[in-house]
This record gives structure tokens, C-alpha cells and sequence, in this order.
């Protein structure tokens, strides 16, 4: 870690510290630690925080993190926060294990330390956040494609690699609700591994076997764009929806054209938004993180922790037209 | 006769015949002619980077960067039509070519006067410049939306019933047809690889013909990558990962000697198509995902074995026929 880096992490903290009025020191002060500053998403992650933060009242959000995604910049934050004596750390780390030692010393000081997003160890948090869990996220992609489809249809499955760990998970769980969607046959999974250009044969591939095709459901942001391209290219534009998993920035264009009428994804917003009312809640109200706890989350509803104190905020967040161009420049 | 029927050209164009019968009694729209022109339009980069690759597989060399360099030139592209959406498209294809024709002047420098090994020397700058692709775009996508309608439509554009995409590839063919076989270049390269020795007593300068070779195949990876970028409509770091096995595997299906000297035009297309039907049929005619890179490996090795065979009985034995004659 160089000089400067410690510098401009002081410098960010130091800022944030000073930017609160003093007599505001009553204030609960909930630190939402990115894994580097200047990424929309949290950007996006910071503006639910304050949203949150306005909602309970005396709260102060001090948004901080590295200027690059390392470890070591998160904990030269995270102990300068420890030095400020903040009431809750919420962390979405660059490193799984490496932050550990910092966030124990911080709990050492009764500051309440939840990670989201991205995890930490158990030992090193006293509950992490998922945006969604795979079984929710397995009954969307179908949901999504069977909503516009109330007569029922045929949908094919875009996956990435015949052995990519999340999206066999995905659609495992998917397979287990199909019971739910009564009409909707799965005609077809067929594996793009997550190249452009094999995606969208694939897709096209699809299309031609499956001349009734009526949506193509591809879980992985690399699938679901080639998809909605090789829709648009073969004119199948109100035919075939394609939808899945998928980023903003990344399927504004497919929305644009009508190839996809919606798809989902983890909302920032409502991460950041859950995630400091989650800290205010373990380190105002003493609600105890423990395997079997449900922990009010403001408009979010409630969080259940499982048995490694993690919990699933909600269904992935889905984007269509109507939301699109609000979320598309933030990530 | 043997002499005026390419025999190997013959027989992959027999192959490619054959899978195309055994795909239609499984799947009969496959060879409608609008679908045959499909397949023939997404198969057109490979077709043009076959060719490049002939024409440096040719001389000895292997360009394993082209991949890279398509992709490192698409994103280039990308970002100049994100910055300068008014920029027209002639423009756009001049920037990606000389883009292109830099980084494959980079490797035949490399290759010509510090004379290292061409495997070395792509392997390195494949390396390289997908590196410099994550510099340039922080990791982050250039998606459709971004792209100005102008810059994605040019390889969809329709011209005599043919997508730009495919007047490419068909233009690059004739332009290499009679590169090869009518100018001095075309027959340099040829003697360089078949043999270098006898070529420099002619007075060819071997490592400025590999040299020239690899940048007419950075060129075309260039001209690719914007074509490629605007089709697929998403430019990011990894697009076409390991797409430069699969030109190298067009070329030796295509009967290009990995030894240099031998080969033809008409076989790299072939090979490529060969390659591209595989890659269209397998989709549609229900074959499990996890056969399907059993089978095109398999049609690989097949292809490349029967190759070694043919290229088997090429020697000609000169002091029998002296003998039988005397």
C-alpha cells in the first residue's frame, strides 16, 4: 500500500467526518464500505443508504472505500473508521478472508460489522446480505418469461457452459417450480459459453428448431445480450421475448428494441437501502445475529438468517421500459 | 490429370456436401437457401481471417494473435463510436484496417528482425494486446445502445440479396485468388515456405515476406474485429476468446501445410465453411451440448488425418521414371 493510497483513504474518511456538523455526533454513524469508490453500482448502493438513512431519522451514512478494488485499500478504510469509532460497519469486500482481521478488531470495539453484496468470512461478520438467494432467483427467470405469456408457450433455455456452477444451480431451481407455471414447456437447454458469438448461433439455432419458440430465458449477461441480438437480427422482434438474468448498461439496447420485454437483476438501491437499515437494527434496536433471526429491513420486508447468519434481501429486481433508462447509466 | 483437379479441395468439398445431406435428413430447413446464406454470413469472419492465417501459415509462421487483434481493434472502434457517433463509416473501417495492419506489422518486426519464433512472438502479443483491451476499457462493456445506429447496421446492410458481412468475405476471397496466384507477393510467399533457401537465391527477402504477411493478417483481424463489434453488437475484453484455434483449424482442415509452402485459396475457404456448417448444424439438429465439442474435434482430427494421408503420395520420383525410360 503506498503513501498516496493511505493519504487519499484518510483523506476520503477524514472528508466524510468533517462534512457532519458537530452537533450531529449523536447520530448513529452506519459506514457503507464499497469495494472501490466511483462504480455506479454502489454509487447507486450509497443513494439507497441515504434513502434509508432519511427514513430513520438519526442516521449518518459516511459512503467510503479504496480507489481501487484491493483488499488492502479496504482495510486502511475500515481501520481508520475503527479510529473514528463508527457505530456499524456494512462492507461489500474485495477479498473474502483478508478483511477478517480488521473487522474482528473493529467488532473487538462493539462496532456492529454486517457485509453485503460480496461476503466475508463468518468469523470476520456478524451477518452477510445476498442481494437474492438461487432458489428466488431460479423461480424469476421463468417467472419473468411465463408473465408475458399468460396462454402458456414454449421457452428455451440460454445457459453459459454445460458446467458453470450458477447457472446449472439456477436452473435446477427453476426446474423444481415449472409446476407453478402450468402451460410453460421448456423445450430446449442449449450452452452459449458465455461467447457472443456462440450465444447467438446457439439462439438462432433456437429459433429455427423451435419455429413456435416464445421466449429464450438466458441467465448470464453475456447470453441474454447475444440472444437479443440474434432475435432482432432475425426479425423475430415480438415473437420470441428474450429475458433472464442481465445488467442495465448492457440490455438497454434489447429493451430499446423490443427483444426483450424485461429481465432482472439485483437492484443497488434496495441493497444499499437494506443494508444500513439491517446494521441500524443489530447495533440500535440489539437484535442478535443468530442462525433463525428475522431482522426488519424497512420497506424491504424482513430478513431470515440461515444457519451461517446469511439471508436473501429478495426477489432479483426486474427491469423493463419503464425503469430502464433510470438504471442504465448507473451500472 | 491429377495436375489440373485439387484433388484435396475435391474431397472437403465433397465433405462439406455430405454433412450438409446427413444435417437435411435431420433438420430438412437447414439447406434452404436463405439458411445456407445465414450460415455463409456467420461464417464470414472466420473466412476472412482464414485467409490471413493461410497467408502466414504460408510462410512458415503462425499467427496465434489474431483473436486479440480482432478484439482489441473492435473495442478501439467501439470507443471511437462512442466518443464520435458521427464519424462516418469509411472512416471507422480505414481506423480498424491500419489499426489492425499496426499490430500485425508489430509481430512480422518481431518475427523478421529479432528473428524469434512466430509461436513466441503471437503467443506474446495475443497476450498483450487483450491486455491492453482491459486497460483501455476499465473492464467495461461497449453495449447497443451506446453504438450509433449507423455503426451496427453496415454489416447488416443488404447489397444483391447478401449482407455487407458476407460481401466481405466473398470480396477478401477474390482480392486473395488473384493476390496468390497473379503478383509477386502472392508467389513469394509460396516460395518462402516452400522452400526459404532457394527462395532468397532468387532474390526474395524471406523475412520481409513473412513480415508482409503478417500484416495483411493483422489487417483483415483488424477489418474483423469492426465487422464483428458491430454485428454482435457488444464489444468487451473477451469477445471471440479462442476464436484463433479455430481459424488455425480452418486453415489445416483447408489443407494448408503447418510447414509452409502448401496450400490454396480455395482450400481455406473450404475449411472455414466446413468448420462454419459444423458450427450452425450442431444447434439445430438436437445433438446434446455436451457431444457437440466431441464431434467438431473429432471432424478436426478426421479432416487433418486424411490430409497427412493425401499430402503422403506428393513426392515424385524423379530417377525411376529416368530409369524406366532408358
Amino acid at each position: 500500500m503506498s503513501v498516496f493510497k493511505k493519504l487519499i483513504a484518510s483523506v476520503a474518511v477524514a472528508g466524510a467526518t468533517l462534512a457532519s456538523p458537530v452537533f450531529a455526533q449523536d447520530d448513529v454513524r452506519i459506514a457503507l464500505v464499497v469495494k472501490a469508490l466511483g462504480i455506479g453500482f454502489f454509487e447507486a448502493a450509497a443513494r439507497g443508504a441515504e434513502e434509508a438513512a432519511a427514513e430513520l431519522g438519526n442516521v449518518e451514512i459516511i459512503y467510503t472505500g479504496p480507489t481501487d478494488t484491493t483488499a488492502e485499500g479496504q482495510i486502511e478504510v475500515i481501520n481508520a473508521l475503527i479510529a473514528q469509532n463508527v457505530d456499524a460497519i456494512a462492507v461489500s469486500a474485495n477479498d473474502t478472508d483478508a478483511l477478517v482481521p480488521a473487522l474482528k478488531r473493529a467488532m473487538d470495539r462493539g462496532i456492529t460489522v454486517i457485509s453485503w453484496d460480496s461476503g466475508v468470512a463468518p468469523e470476520g461478520r456478524q451477518m452477510h446480505l445476498n442481494p437474492s438467494s438461487n432458489p428466488l432467483i431460479g423461480n424469476m427467470i421463468i417467472k419473468l418469461a411465463a408473465d408475458h405469456l399468460p396462454d402458456g408457450g414454449q421457452v428455451a433455455l440460454l445457459s453459459a457452459t454445460t458446467t458453470s456452477t450458477n447457472q446449472n444451480i439456477w436452473i435446477e431451481e427453476m426446474n423444481k417450480v415449472m409446476g407453478n407455471y402450468p402451460g410453460i414447456e421448456v423445450v430446449a437447454t442449449v450452452y452459449g459459453d458465455d461467447l457472443a458469438d456462440k450465444s447467438y448461433r446457439e439462439a438462432t439455432g433456437l429459433m429455427q428448431s423451435y419455429p413456435d419458440l416464445d421466449a429464450i430465458i438466458a441467465p448470464t449477461s453475456v447470453g441474454i445480450v447475444a440472444a437479443a441480438q440474434a432475435v432482432v437480427d432475425a426479425g423475430k422482434v415480438g415473437q420470441v421475448n428474450v429475458t433472464g438474468l442481465g445488467l442495465p448498461s448492457e440490455m438497454a439496447g434489447a429493451i430499446e428494441s423490443g427483444a426483450s420485454q424485461s429481465f432482472a437483476i439485483w437492484n443497488p438501491i434496495d441493497l444499499g437501502y437494506s443494508a444500513t437499515m439491517l446494521a441500524y437494527e443489530l447495533s440500535q434496536n440489539g437484535i442478535e445475529a443468530a442462525p433463525g433471526a428475522e431482522i426488519p429491513m424497512g420497506r424491504m420486508g424482513t430478513l431470515t438468517l440461515d444457519d451461517n447468519n446469511e439471508g436473501a434481501m429478495a426477489d432479483p429486481f426486474v427491469y423493463d421500459a419503464s425503469n430502464i433508462d433510470e438504471f442504465k447509466s448507473i451500472f | 490429370m491429377a495436375r489440373f483437379i485439387p484433388v484435396r479441395e475435391t474431397i472437403l468439398a465433397g465433405a462439406i456436401g455430405l454433412l450438409l445431406v446427413l444435417v437435411a435428413s435431420r433438420f430438412p430447413g437447414f439447406v434452404a437457401p436463405g439458411n445456407l446464406a445465414n450460415v455463409l454470413n456467420d461464417t464470414a469472419p472466420l473466412i476472412i481471417l482464414a485467409l490471413g492465417q493461410m497467408v502466414v501459415i504460408l510462410t512458415r509462421c503462425i499467427d496465434l494473435s489474431v483473436a486479440a487483434n480482432l478484439a482489441l481493434t473492435g473495442m478501439v472502434v467501439a470507443m471511437i463510436n462512442v466518443a464520435m457517433p458521427d464519424l462516418p463509416i469509411p472512416v471507422i473501417l480505414a481506423i480498424a484496417v491500419t489499426l489492425g495492419a499496426l499490430m500485425g506489422a508489430i509481430n512480422g518486426i518481431l518475427v523478421w528482425k529479432l528473428a524469434i519464433p512466430p509461436i513466441v512472438v503471437t503467443l506474446g502479443t495475443m497476450t498483450i494486446f487483450r491486455g491492453i483491451i482491459f486497460l483501455i476499457s476499465d473492464g467495461k462493456w461497449v453495449n447497443s445502445h451506446e453504438m450509433s445506429p449507423a455503426f451496427t447496421a453496415f454489416p447488416r446492410a443488404v447489397i444483391l440479396g447478401l449482407p455487407v458481412l458476407s460481401w466481405a468475405a466473398i470480396v477478401t476471397v477474390i482480392v486473395f485468388a488473384l493476390m496468390m496466384a497473379r503478383t509477386p507477393l502472392g508467389r513469394s510467399i509460396f516460395a518462402v515456405g516452400g522452400n526459404p533457401h532457394a527462395a532468397v537465391y532468387t532474390g526474395i527477402d524471406v523475412g520481409r515476406t513473412q513480415f508482409l504477411a503478417f500484416v495483411i493478417s493483422g489487417a483483415l483481424a483488424g477489418l474483423t474485429g469492426y465487422l464483428w463489434v458491430a454485428r454482435y453488437a457488444v464489444a468487451y475484453v473477451d469477445i471471440a476468446g479462442g476464436f484463433e484455434l479455430e481459424v488455425v483449424a480452418a486453415c489445416v482442415i483447408g489443407g494448408i501445410s503447418i510447414a509452409g509452402g502448401i496450400g490454396s485459396v480455395g482450400g481455406a475457404v473450404l475449411g472455414a465453411i466446413f468448420l462454419g456448417v459444423v458450427k450452425n448444424a450442431l444447434p439445430v439438429i438436437n445433438i446434446s451440448p455436451f457431444w457437440q465439442l466431441a464431434i467438431s474435434g473429432s471432424a478436426i482430427l478426421i479432416a487433418v488425418a486424411f490430409n497427412a494421408r493425401a499430402g503422403r503420395s506428393k513426392g515424385r520420383i524423379i530417377l525411376k521414371s529416368a530409369e524406366a525410360s532408358s
